[in-house]
């Protein structure tokens, strides 16, 4: 049954169940609606919850659990090494002759006994003619590649049984519940609570993936590695026949440098853009220019990177660079920078905008009592008042520059490299997460567990400007509650 | 805070009120100063803005149209079916370098008929004029219609990129003496073809519903599979992330206790919305498709992807406008004896709709233009076919949009740019459509209390 119908299958049980639940009640009642606990619908609402809820969440566990358990058991087949590159290699390719016999049985109308006298000699080229990408087969692999098949056909099986056997027992047992004095608002009310509240753990779940997820990696990166030489090795050169330098030091150069030139062009046009507007102009000039600066943020990122790439790049390599003699590249720091700081100026100039209408109109009005002008009154009065918020959104601002991805991978360059000329082509952590983690990804290479590594210090640095700007910002707003 | 009263303000002033000293001017001065300030960063903001949406504009806007090149075409029965007896089976055993002969005396015998010149371009060259592509398609015209065999139909067919960038003026003759792909004289012929009206400039539905082609046929790439693959995640993403956004926004703003771990679920959201994309990205490599084993490119990876980085977009909107719905509706239903249950998912949440709707909205408008995340899990490849219909093409192999814009730059062919600057006007006007919904829905029934 696929997964699909199976679906479909729960659904309409959990429909029928309602019906049914509603229908028994009431009969149960006599009829009277009166003489029930909650209203009729509520023990249908009881029904279709217990008959969906549980096979639902049946159904996503399995599989979640089933991949792991099948390479367990497959594994066992397979020549057994102590190296997990080799491992999970043999592991990849018993996946794709499974799936090639997958489609060679739909293909030829294989009987099981046909699959079953398969041999390996001459049945690579079959497969790859149905789609399959497989290597070369040996007897071991096919033995294994048969019985993940056999095992993915009896799992699935097995999971159908039950899902659609809780789903039933959920039936049962809510008619069974069902009785005039039963109560079932109260019942279906806490059952619902436990679904918010486990809607609410996905969140929570996400950050456990994300950190768990980087964190195992980055170990396993690390014993492959040696961790001081990637925290403090000035080279960055990955060779796919071993022995790299694997420094990050390049990366984060990069990575800082870019992000500064952006702070540089973002910080003083949003700043004395949310300035203007919100002490100099008018309604209406604010009320065209305000939404035009803010699609500027709804611009996705690719968009940047593409001008990046075909227009800021050209131009500035040949209006700048080359004239000066600095370089003869097109993707350059300066080139990212710029282009990434466009992209930080509603993000900078909204927030900062936000902090300074929060600025309380009493202290303007005593800053002009005393005879200050309007710009006195910003540099002197405004702007310190507002400056813990601004800071918060320069942080949040170096955050979000750091972890972009799109206009670097399109404007920045691929050479790792300690320079100062900000017109030559660098590169950043994120780039070098793309490029190793794209293509063919073994994992088991330090080559393409670098991206990890890289990944955790990414996250590491984002978190801790966000929780410094969100406490920042947090301590200034208290001061005028 | 004030330094004002520094020493030297207080030494007698030789201005009066009607003839003003240099400290007003100098002040008044300074405030023209920072006003001016002000406007050239408001100016600069605008500015970046518009060079950025003409520069994408004026490079794209070309990939909507593009060069046809039509010709009578006679289809020659002992090339294309060379038994003689229509056989569906037979004639698919012709391939495209077949039909390519077939192209190349029709496009001969039509500059011929025309009168045009053809001094110095072999007949291979003429053909040449045709896109790649067009063997193909006169193959699956006829395959699809066999008895077209031996009739004369009028076949329109792509131009070659280089002949297509000749009339947009991306070529020049003096770039065509430095490439292999084209001659001078060939863009001569062309020139003169489009004069004697066998080639034509217009609109191609094809780059809007076809898939992409390969790195030498610029001219036949279309964004068929990555639309259709960015609708499967949007698709993905609404029905995952909507209801269980606004399941964890009730929770958390009528029922959860005010507790550490509450607090820590808020914090959580906080700072997830704020992670880079790219750490997204690696999270659904490392789950999804290492340990899960769900398939690479599958609309199904990227948008659980999407999903999670939706969510808390979706979330503070949702917590935002059940906020807003005012306590007095929450107590007059508990008044009338409904459960807290009932009192929100009967008044409170149809109240609060309008704003979960357009956060959602502007989070799918975010998800779409996401490019970073769909990188790491093999969305780059190559893919050609269309996925199958949901749920199963779920896990086929697909392209997003803004992916596709990332493909279409790592090529070599100029032309690309073209595409990929279209590309991004097709994204765009999706962004503005989506937008735009959200703000006629913010408009029309979201209520002020």
């Amino acid at each position: 049954m696929s997964l699909g119908t199976l679906v479909l299958a729960v659904l309409i049980l959990s429909a029928a169940a309602f019906v049914a639940g509603r229908r028994f009640a009431l009969s149960r009642a006599g009829g009277d609606p009166r003489r029930l606990h909650s209203l009729p619908g509520h023990y249908g609402q009881h029904a279709a919850l217990l008959t969906a809820v549980p096979a639902l969440a049946l159904l996503v566990l399995w599989l979640g659990v089933q991949p792991l358990v099948i390479e367990l058991r497959v594994a066992t087949l397979l020549p057994a090494t102590d190296d997990a590159t080799t491992a999970s290699l043999a592991m990849a390719e018993v996946r794709r002759i499974s799936e090639g016999l997958d489609r060679l049985v739909v293909a030829e109308g294989l009987s099981d006994r046909d699959l079953a006298a398969l041999t390996p000699e001459g049945l690579a080229p079959r497969l790859r003619a149905v789609g399959a990408a497989v290597a070369d087969i040996t007897p071991q692999t096919l033995d294994a590649a048969r019985a993940h098949r056999a095992l993915q056909a009896s799992f699935g099986l097995w999971m159908s049984v039950l899902v659609l056997g809780a789903s039933l027992g959920g039936v049962a047992l809510a008619l069974l519940r069902t009785a005039p004095d039963f109560r079932a608002r109260n019942v279906s009310e806490r059952f619902i609570m436990w679904i918010l509240i486990a809607a609410s753990l996905v969140a929570v779940a996400t950050t456990v993936g994300i950190v768990l997820s980087l964190v195992f990696e980055t170990m396993h990166f690390f014993r492959l590695y040696p961790a001081q030489d990637f925290f403090f090795s000035l080279t960055w050169n990955p060779q796919f026949r071993g022995g790299s330098d694997l420094g990050i030091w390049p990366l984060l150069w990069g990575t800082i440098y870019i992000s500064i030139i952006a702070l540089v062009v973002a910080v003083p046009i949003g700043l004395l853009t949310a300035i203007y507007l919100s002490e100099y102009a008018g309604p209406r000039t604010r009320g065209w220019a305000k939404p035009a600066i803010e699609i500027l943020a709804g611009i996705p990122t690719i968009v940047y990177g593409l001008f990046a790439l075909i227009t800021v790049g050209p131009a500035l390599r040949d209006w700048f660079a080359q004239p000066l003699g600095l370089g003869s590249s097109s993707s350059s720091v300066m080139t990212a920078g710029l282009v990434m700081g466009i992209m930080l100026i509603p993000f900078i100039s909204s927030l900062s905008d936000d902090i300074i209408n929060a600025v309380p109109q009493s202290l303007r009005d005593g800053s002009y009592g005393l005879g200050a002008t309007q710009s006195e009154t910003v540099k002197q009065v405004i702007l310190p008042a507002a400056l813990p918020g601004i800071v918060g959104a320069i942080l949040l601002g170096a955050s979000r520059a750091i972890g972009e991805t799109m206009i670097v991978v399109l404007g920045a360059g691929a050479a790792a490299k300690l320079s100062m000329n900000p017109f030559e082509a660098m590169t950043t952590v994120t780039v070098k997460i793309v490029s190793q983690l794209t293509g063919d990804t073994e994992f088991a290479s330090p080559e393409t567990l670098v991206a990890f590594a890289l990944g955790l210090t990414l996250f590491v640095i984002t978190l801790v400007l966000n929780v410094l700007a969100l406490y920042i910002v947090r301590k200034y707003r208290e001061q005028y509650e | 805070m004030t330094d004002a009263t520094a020493p030297e303000s207080q030494a007698p002033r030789a201005g009066t009120l009607f003839a003003p000293d240099n400290r007003p001017r100098r002040r008044n001065a300074a405030e023209r100063r920072f006003r001016a300030y002000g406007l050239t960063a408001v100016g600069l903001s605008i500015l970046a803005l518009v060079v950025l949406l003409s520069s994408v504009i004026g490079n794209g806007a070309g990939a909507f149209r593009q060069t046809f090149v039509e010709i009578p075409l006679t289809l020659d029965a002992r090339i294309v079916d060379p038994k003689g007896n229509r056989n569906i089976d037979e004639m698919k055993k012709v391939t495209t370098i077949g039909y390519g002969r077939q192209l190349e005396a029709s496009m001969v015998a039509a500059v011929a008929a025309a009168g045009l010149k053809t001094e110095g371009i072999s007949d291979k060259d003429i053909a040449g004029l045709l896109s790649k592509e067009a063997a193909a398609t006169l193959r699956n015209r006829v395959l699809a219609n066999p008895a077209l065999v031996g009739e004369t139909i009028t076949f329109r067919a792509l131009a070659n990129g280089r002949v297509d960038g000749f009339f947009k003026g991306r070529v020049t003759m003096e770039s065509a003496e430095l490439d292999s792909n084209v001659t001078p004289e060939q863009l001569g012929l062309a020139q003169r073809m489009r004069e004697a009206g066998l080639i034509t400039l217009a609109f191609n539905p094809d780059f809007l519903l076809g898939s992409d082609a390969s790195e030498v046929r610029p001219e036949a790439a279309g964004l068929g599979v990555a639309i259709l693959g960015s609708a499967y995640m949007m698709i993905i993403v609404l029905v995952l992330a909507l209801p269980i956004g606004v399941a964890a926004s009730i929770y958390l703003e009528e029922f959860a206790p005010k507790n550490r771990w509450t607090d820590l679920i808020e914090v959580n959201i906080a700072n997830l919305a704020a992670v880079p994309s790219i750490v997204f990205g690696i999270l659904g490599l490392a789950i999804f498709i290492n340990m899960m084993g769900l398939p690479q490119s599958a609309p199904i990876v990227g948008g659980l992807i999407l999903t999670l980085m939706t969510l808390p977009t979706i979330i503070i909107a949702t917590r935002v406008s059940l906020a807003a719905v005012p306590p007095s509706i929450r107590d007059a239903a508990l008044g009338v004896g409904a459960s807290r249950m009932q009192a929100v998912f009967h008044h409170v949440l149809p109240l609060a709709l309008p704003g979960i709707l357009t956060g959602t909205i502007i989070g799918m408008a975010r998800a779409l233009g996401e490019t970073a995340p769909l990188l790491l899990i093999g969305m780059v490849a190559f893919v050609r076919e269309y996925p199958a219909a949901p749920p199963e093409g779920f896990f086929d192999p697909a392209s997003a949009l803004p992916v596709q814009v990332y493909n279409f730059t790592q090529r070599a062919d100029p032309a690309f740019v073209e595409r990929a600057s279209g590309a991004i006007i097709v994204l765009l006007a999706f962004l503005i459509c989506m937008n735009a919904a959200a703000i006629i829905l913010r408009r029309r029934f979201e209520r002020r209390w």
